[in-house]
């Protein structure tokens, strides 16, 4: 037999199979996108895989050029795919998350952490002494209209229910936090430069507007608003900002791997004590729109409110409310 | 591993997209051919408009029920229920709808499987739900300053054609050519008998690209195929172009001509 007969009849006995091919392609897209309980069917996934390999190496040498083989490579692909598909248990992927990813992603985050809330304590000390030394620079800082507010003695957020509906303001203030949180984390790409800018720049305007008021006396206003959700909303800005730092440093000082695999590393693990921020700040959101500009409630139900809130973070992010303790062992997910 | 054109493409050009070489199990490399920027531009662009018109559909609606008139105006004075009802849901379909279709359509969404590609990890998998819920928390990044600059030139300028959303997910989006019709007119059971292999992908070839052809050219391939089977020349010469598509498709089953 001549070596172009021989390759003819691989070719054809090959082609032969076609039709064997399509109904791999057909099960590994109808079981990408669906569920089987038939085993029968799912062992005849793995042994189409081995058939379409067997038969792409043999298309990739005989017939390069060929539908077949192109194919061969999308069917190929395709069963690699649906076999390496994550298994998806959402009720199960959620408790772990936040009864161990979320634990983890924090102690990983530690020295981020402190470092963030040493950088916040001080921009917010800084902004203060700077107004407080220097009341022209509130300018720097506030709007037009906050300075006038608060120099007639009145803080804006006094009425500020009867201008906008607590169910508005909420889902405004929501919205709000929302994206200053992402935009901390996210600016940590920036070789963590975008997320101490955020940081840096949150703190001094805290700093600068709590010692605006305090020249004008109300300070205690001020404290009175923020109390209940500020607690919570504070401490959700510095753990989204040691996230982006994390983010940051790993751009910078990159582990073991390469810089873009250490960024991926850190961006996924992060991700999660994220997640769990933007849940935290939608009962922040519902506390600033519903309690904190609401005058009737007292200074002690907004201290309860504020530190039972933050007790409750506390819980969340260490796994607590969902059954982790001390002797825990994490469980891979 | 990348590779311009494919390790296994007869002539990789300079300019041809790179693929992604996934080891595998099987001891058979997975190649798939990673989407440009033309590519994601295209699905992205359908599927903005489709949130678009998703958006401005609800809150239409919603509108004219909540003002219980002929109006799409915003109340003088806005409810909770306005933002509740009209703004909310409105925004979260515009919002949400990349990460949610994406999550639901495993790595894909309408403007993707329209553009034909499907969202990967770096192993050739599916990616898991934080994957999809971080590339598309990095949008903020990517959407500077405008028209997803910053995403737009880190497509251009990366290896793998991936912005920073996928940078940070580790995913990457390949072409998905998994093509029915690629093999629409292949039967195994008329090759070997009638047919020999490189025979088969002619007709199906032709099929393929009957209606593409001049007509003239069409009929004129199919009459020489269908006389080396078999086929009468005078009948053929009178046969019309429909009858000699239909006689070529029986010829690629395994029946006479």
């Amino acid at each position: 037999m001549t070596e172009a007969l021989r390759e003819r009849a691989l070719r054809t006995s090959l082609l032969q199979r076609a039709d064997a091919w399509k109904s791999a392609a057909d099960r590994a897209r109808r079981l990408m996108y669906g569920r089987t309980e038939n085993v029968a069917d799912a062992t005849r996934l793995v042994d189409d895989y081995r058939l379409l390999a067997h038969d792409l190496a043999r298309a990739r040498r005989l017939m390069p050029d060929s539908r077949a083989r192109s194919f061969l490579e999308a069917a190929y692909a395709q069963a690699h795919g649906t076999l390496h598909k994550p298994v998806a248990h959402p009720g199960y992927a959620l408790w772990s998350l936040f009864r161990d990813q979320v634990p983890d992603a924090m102690r990983w985050l530690r020295p981020h952490l402190l470092w963030v809330t040493l950088l916040f304590v001080v921009a917010v000390l800084v902004g203060g002494w700077l107004v407080h030394t220097y009341p022209e620079l509130i300018g720097l800082f506030a709007s037009p209209e906050l300075i006038t507010t608060v120099e007639r003695g009145e803080l804006w957020t006094e009425g500020l229910l009867n201008v906008v509906p607590s169910s508005v303001l909420s889902l405004q203030i929501l919205t709000n936090n929302v994206v200053v949180s992402l935009f901390a984390y996210c600016a940590g790409f920036l070789f963590g430069l975008g997320t101490f800018y955020i940081v840096g720049l949150n703190g001094l305007m805290l700093g600068a507007i709590f010692a605006f008021t305090a020249q004008h006396g109300l300070d205690g206003g001020l404290f009175r608003f923020i109390v209940a959700h500020g607690c919570v909303e504070l401490s959700v800005m510095v753990i989204s900002g040691a996230a982006g730092a994390a983010v940051g440093e790993a751009l910078i000082r990159p582990t073991t791997h390469g810089r873009a695999q250490s960024f991926q590393i850190a961006a996924l693990r992060t991700s999660k004590v994220i997640i769990a921020c933007v849940v935290l700040l939608i009962g922040c959101g519902f506390i600033e729109g519903y309690i904190s500009p609401n005058p009737d409630f007292p200074l002690w139900t907004r201290l309860i409110v504020g530190f039972g809130y933050w007790l409750f973070m506390v819980a969340l992010l260490r796994g607590w409310l969902f059954g982790r303790s001390r002797s825990t062992v994490a469980i891979e997910a | 591993m990348i590779q311009p054109g494919g390790p296994y493409a007869e002539t990789p050009g300079p300019g041809a997209e790179p693929d992604l070489i996934v080891d595998s199990v099987t001891g058979v490399d997975l190649s798939l051919p990673i989407a440009g920027p033309g590519a994601r531009s295209y699905a992205f662009i359908i599927d903005w408009h489709i949130r678009a018109v998703l958006f401005i559909a609800w809150f239409v609606v919603a509108a004219l029920i909540y003002n219980g008139r002929w109006s799409l105006s915003t109340p003088a004075d806005p409810s909770g229920t306005w933002f509740g009802f009209v703004l909310l849901p409105g925004a979260a379909i515009y919002f949400l709808y990349h990460v949610v279709l994406e999550i639901l359509m495993r790595g894909q969404t309408p403007g993707k499987r329209m553009a034909g590609v499907r969202l990967v990890t770096r192993d050739g998998a599916a990616p898991a739900v934080p994957a999809y819920l971080i590339r598309n928390v990095f949008r903020l990044i990517d959407s500077f300053p405008l028209f997803y600059g910053v995403g737009l030139i880190t497509t251009l300028v990366t290896r793998n054609h991936v912005r920073i959303g996928d940078m940070a997910a580790g995913t990457l989006l390949i072409y998905d050519r998994a093509d029915e019709s690629l093999l629409q007119h292949v039967s195994g059971t008329a090759i070997g008998s009638r047919l020999d292999a490189s025979t088969a992908e002619l007709i199906n070839d032709l099929l393929q690209r009957w209606d593409a052809l001049d007509v003239n050219v069409r009929s004129r391939l199919a009459r020489t195929l269908l006389e080396r089977f078999g086929g009468k020349p005078e009948a053929l010469l009178a046969a019309q172009d429909a009858e000699l598509r239909a006689l070529l498709a029986d010829l690629a089953r395994g029946a006479s001509p």
